[in-house]
């Protein structure tokens, strides 16, 4: 690890400021992220800027009959706190269904949906990769791509976002606030919050220097049976190769986002048109447009096949 | 460098430290707590685990000057050779263990994971979200996922964990 200095932040202002303010500094809240990554000197920071004291740490109702989730609510919280568990059973299921015991105690709201890839070439110091050194090239092309995306992706990168709480949060439609170094703060939709690679694929998210994420809001009840389906190459305490997230009304609308198949949640709207007539419908529409390598074809049925799982649990 | 000083099995420990050290250096390098183990150093292993305001945690994935007044308990803080925990001395007796690597960290887990049962935490395995979660086999299972063994003495850890919980296996 590269050596650092560390202050406590006392204010969420003076968090965003700190950080602005130096060209190599981060905030760490649970640091199971942040920590691994500065282990393989992946993450290189000169500065760490800790936020786990300013609070942010409850869940409240907001006026309009949604929920505020604190950027610092650890995730073993969020998965166990009863309106969730009641109201948006979809987001304590996706939670559960991710890491440990151990790490969900310390994984953080907003540190679990800015966690970084699991792309193995991105973990390989060795390997040319866009993301962790800009203008390398990408190894993972052309290389082993079983674990990598399959829509949205570009040449510069094939990586995805191996979050599974952003799966549910982007289901439910859920907006991130922040407070940003010039004391503004702004809402941000989860659907503008992560980027595309494109040809700048270490731009993960839409965040500017310093903008400190204060919490991640749920919109008013939605309704429906809540199913997050993960399917991975063991049964815990592994990666999604693909999860579907999915709220389903009585007569068969709904919505659906998937995970493990691109570098941030994917959803798409038109798609969920389809839902009444089926999977194979969804799927269709969900992945139009994808270019997945010969490794990785097999996630587009598992897509469908997984969406199909969901839809006929749905239906009890 | 750094100062910090937290509580260890219910001693106040004041120290100076490299900002880089993480809690698992901490306690063994510094204060010699060579019991809890580190595997991997990653978070994939669970042989560091301990517990920090009751609850468990990777020590390896943690700093320890992130630590400033709170209480950790290692394994050497549940219980003595004279004097084992009961979670302790249910290993020993269904011996949940073959080189012991792992034992450490499986043990404050599963003291842990007992606990989160009675608070009524839910698992990726609980049927109803919404209803009390029961120690079954498949939720021990599951809630212990985050402690690997290496030698593969899962089904007797398993026994072990379930006597304590006053289930039969
Ligand atoms: C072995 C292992 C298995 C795992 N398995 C899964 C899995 O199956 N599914 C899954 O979804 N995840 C998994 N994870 C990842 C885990 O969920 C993340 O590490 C965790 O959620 C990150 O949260 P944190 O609070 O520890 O983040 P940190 O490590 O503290 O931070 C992560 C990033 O977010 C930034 N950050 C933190 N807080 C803020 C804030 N308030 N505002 C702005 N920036 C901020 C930090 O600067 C850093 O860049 C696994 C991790 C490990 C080690
Ligand atoms: S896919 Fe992205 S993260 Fe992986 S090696 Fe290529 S550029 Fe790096
Ligand atoms: S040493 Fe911490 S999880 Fe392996
Ligand atoms: S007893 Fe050897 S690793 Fe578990």
């Amino acid at each position: 690890m590269k050596p650092f200095t560390y202050e406590k932040a006392n204010s969420p202002a003076a968090a965003a400021s700190a950080a602005a303010g130096r060209s190599n500094a981060k905030f760490i809240a649970g640091g199971t992220n942040l920590l691994d990554l500065m282990k393989l000197e992946i993450e290189t920071p000169s500065h760490l800027i800790d936020v786990n004291g300013l609070g942010f740490d409850k869940i409240e109702p907001t006026s309009d009959g949604g929920l505020r989730i604190g950027a610092l609510v650890r995730n073993t919280a969020l998965a166990a706190d009863a309106r969730i568990r009641r109201d948006y059973g979809l987001l304590s299921r996706a939670l559960l269904a991710g890491a440990s015991g151990q790490l969900r105690n310390k994984a953080t709201t907003a540190g679990n949906l800015l966690q970084r890839t699991r792309c193995p070439y991105f973990y390989d110091t060795n390997q040319p990769c866009n993301k962790r050194n800009p203008g390398s090239g990408c190894a993972a092309i052309g290389g082993v791509t079983r674990q990598h995306a399959v829509i949205g992706a570009s040449d510069a990168c094939i990586a995805t976002h191996p979050s599974d709480m952003a799966i549910a949060m982007r289901a439910l439609d859920a907006t991130v606030q922040t407070a940003r170094p010039d004391g503004s703060i702004r809402d941000i939709p989860i659907a503008d919050l992560h980027r595309l690679p494109g040809d700048t694929p270490h731009l993960e998210t839409t965040l500017t220097p310093g903008e400190l994420i204060t919490s991640v809001t749920l919109p008013k009840l939605v309704g429906g049976t809540h199913i997050y389906r993960k399917v991975r190459d063991r049964a815990s305490y592994a990666f999604a190769l693909v999860s579907v997230g999915a709220i389903i009304q009585r007569d068969g609308t709904g919505r659906v986002a998937v995970g493990g198949i691109a570098h941030k949640p994917w959803r798409v709207e038109a798609a969920e048109a389809e839902m009444p007539h089926g999977a194979k419908a969804v799927a269709a529409r969900l992945l139009e447009g994808a270019s997945p390598t010969k490794e990785n074809a097999f996630k587009l049925s598992l897509v469908e096949r997984t969406l199909g799982a969901v839809l006929t649990e749905a239906k009890g | 460098m750094a100062t910090v000083s937290f509580s260890v099995n219910g001693e106040v420990r004041a120290l100076k430290l490299d900002t880089r050290t993480t809690l698992l250096d901490a306690l063994r390098e510094h204060l010699h707590l060579t019991g809890t183990k580190k595997g991997c150093d990653h978070g994939q292993c669970g042989a560091c685990t301990v517990i920090v305001g009751g609850q468990r945690i990777n020590s390896c994935l943690t700093l320890a000057v992130m630590h400033e007044g709170e209480t950790v308990t290692t394994i050497e803080g549940l219980g003595t050779p004279e004097q084992m925990h009961p979670m302790q001395t249910a290993f020993v007796k269904h011996d949940g263990f073959q080189c012991g690597y792992c034992t450490p960290g499986q043990i404050c887990s599963a003291v842990a994971v007992l606990d989160e049962i009675k608070a009524g935490i839910p698992s990726h395995v609980t049927g109803d979200l919404n209803a009390v979660p029961h120690l079954t086999n498949a939720e021990l299972r599951e809630r212990m996922s985050g402690n690997i063994c290496r030698c593969g003495a899962y089904s007797n850890i398993a026994e072990a964990i379930t006597e304590i919980a006053g289930r039969p296996a």
